[in-house]
């Protein structure tokens, strides 16, 4: 049973890859979306909480598909940055990469913007009285005391990463080595004859990994919360 | 020296307050809801006036008429709040170090054992404002506004949230701060006695303008605690 094949190490090796890169990458984005729908007003704001909160409702094979029609070799965006950039998305890891940043954003901001619009405006006055710039303001103050939110964020779309099918499969799918996740080794798997073993090894190490991330996010969210309120 | 002419309509009532100051210590007096708030708040900067002049030493800091406004952070005033607000994140001694690193200030080793000998907050460096008391908190406040080198101190009721015991526990520190410190202050308050140990130069605000303004005798001598 606990014999894994190389196969499936590379598929969760590359789900790993996948999702930390995801993470990581939408992380910076998602503190600076979530930073102005909590402190700013502007026009066509509900329009792009709206945007950010699309990939939630849609069905993931129209986000997929959608993501192939702009970043596939002859989507708009696409074209221009496989030209420029020599930056390809299309049936490689990195287009996985794409597809569970954006799946995962709505979960990375929520939690972001509601850790910032908890902390005390009074306090980010007090700071600009003192000499800090509003940049300052952000990084000395409102960041640090928003950061259980963010660390809570970032497991949260690390895990809607890991897990991400429907949005990756369509957009990039489903190539053993370059683009084949947990997720779609499985769906492989299930459907091969004599799968199964293998199929249930791959659901109990997706199960272990999950936990790990949950118990890490509330390990890390004590601890934000104990440099909050003094030892 | 302060000027302040300045006008802002708030919700009821608009303030209306135009006053100059050279004293060291400038009191606003008034009963709360009179606007003294919110006349600090905009020499502060924290506050835009509909229409006005703020001015210190010479430099304007607001002239709405030539659409000038000075940031907050680059007033160089310091605040004092009737709640302290120190940062719950950062202990005593981050939290009194935080102007410095602001403003990129070299270190002053002179400057900050005057600072924390005056205010007699040396022995609460390494602790978080959550375990201080209302006083001390008060006390920290004070010193990391003072150490920010402000050029002007704003005090807004800074006894307010404090039980009798603790004013008179303060109302010394703010007595030395006046004759030691060299920096001006305004100071806002709603308390005659306060105003009597403390302020050089009162205006009386009611309903968001001065009513009168000058020495310890513009204060109504009614109800003057025993």
């Amino acid at each position: 049973m606990f014999d894994i094949s190389p196969t499936e190490w590379t598929a969760i090796l590359l789900s790993l890859r996948v999702a930390t890169v995801a993470t990581l990458v939408a992380t910076p984005l998602a503190i600076a979306v979530a930073w102005l729908l909590a402190r700013r007003e502007f026009w066509g704001k509900a329009l792009l909480d709206a945007a950010i909160h699309l990939p939630l409702v849609l069905p993931p094979v129209v986000t997929g598909y959608l993501l192939l029609l702009t970043f596939g070799r002859r989507g708009a965006v696409g074209a221009w940055l496989a030209e420029h950039l020599g930056l390809v998305f299309a049936f490689r890891w990195t287009g996985a990469a794409l597809a569970c940043g954006i799946m995962s954003f709505p979960l990375l901001v929520r939690p972001i913007r509601l850790s910032i619009e908890a902390v005390d405006r009074r306090l980010e006055q007090a700071a600009a009285t003192l000499g800090a710039a509003p940049w300052q303001v952000f990084l000395t103050v409102t960041l640090p005391l928003a950061l259980s939110g963010v660390l809570a964020g970032m497991v949260l779309g690390f895990a809607k990463a890991l897990g991400e099918f429907g949005a990756t499969i369509t957009f990039v799918s489903n190539i053993p080595g370059e683009t084949q996740t947990i997720s779609s080794a499985i769906y492989s798997l299930i459907q091969t004859p004599d799968g199964d073993t293998a199929a249930l090894r791959l659901v109990v190490i997706s199960v272990l990994i999950s936990t790990a991330a949950l118990v890490a996010s509330e390990w890390f969210s004590r601890r934000a919360l104990l440099r909050l309120h003094g030892s | 020296m302060l000027r302040v002419e300045v006008s802002k309509r708030l919700g009821e009532f608009t303030v209306e307050a135009a006053f100059a100051s050279e004293g060291r210590v400038t009191g606003l007096f008034g009963t709360s809801g009179a606007g003294k708030t919110s006349l600090i708040n905009m020499i502060a900067g924290l506050l835009l006036p509909d229409r006005g002049i703020i001015a210190i030493d010479g430099e304007t800091l607001d002239d709405t008429s030539a659409r000038t406004h000075v940031a907050v952070y680059r007033r160089r005033i310091g605040y004092v709040f009737q709640d302290a607000r120190l940062f719950p994140h950062l202990d005593v001694r981050e939290n009194l170090d935080y102007g410095r690193r602001m403003n990129r200030l070299a270190e002053d080793g002179a400057q900050w054992r005057r600072v924390t000998e005056l205010l007699d907050i040396g022995d609460l460096l390494d602790r978080r404002p959550g375990k201080l008391s209302g006083g001390e908190r008060q006390r920290v406040a004070l010193g990391r506004a003072l150490l920010s080198q402000p050029r002007l101190l704003l005090m807004d009721e800074p006894l307010g949230s404090l039980d009798e015991e603790r004013k008179e526990e303060i109302l010394p520190y703010l007595v030395r701060l006046r004759d030691e410190a060299g920096i001006p202050m305004v100071y806002v308050s709603h308390d005659p006695s306060e105003m009597r140990k403390l302020a050089t130069q009162i205006a009386i605000i009611k309903r968001g303008r001065v009513t009168a303004f000058g020495g310890t005798e513009v204060l109504p001598t009614a109800n003057v605690p025993a």
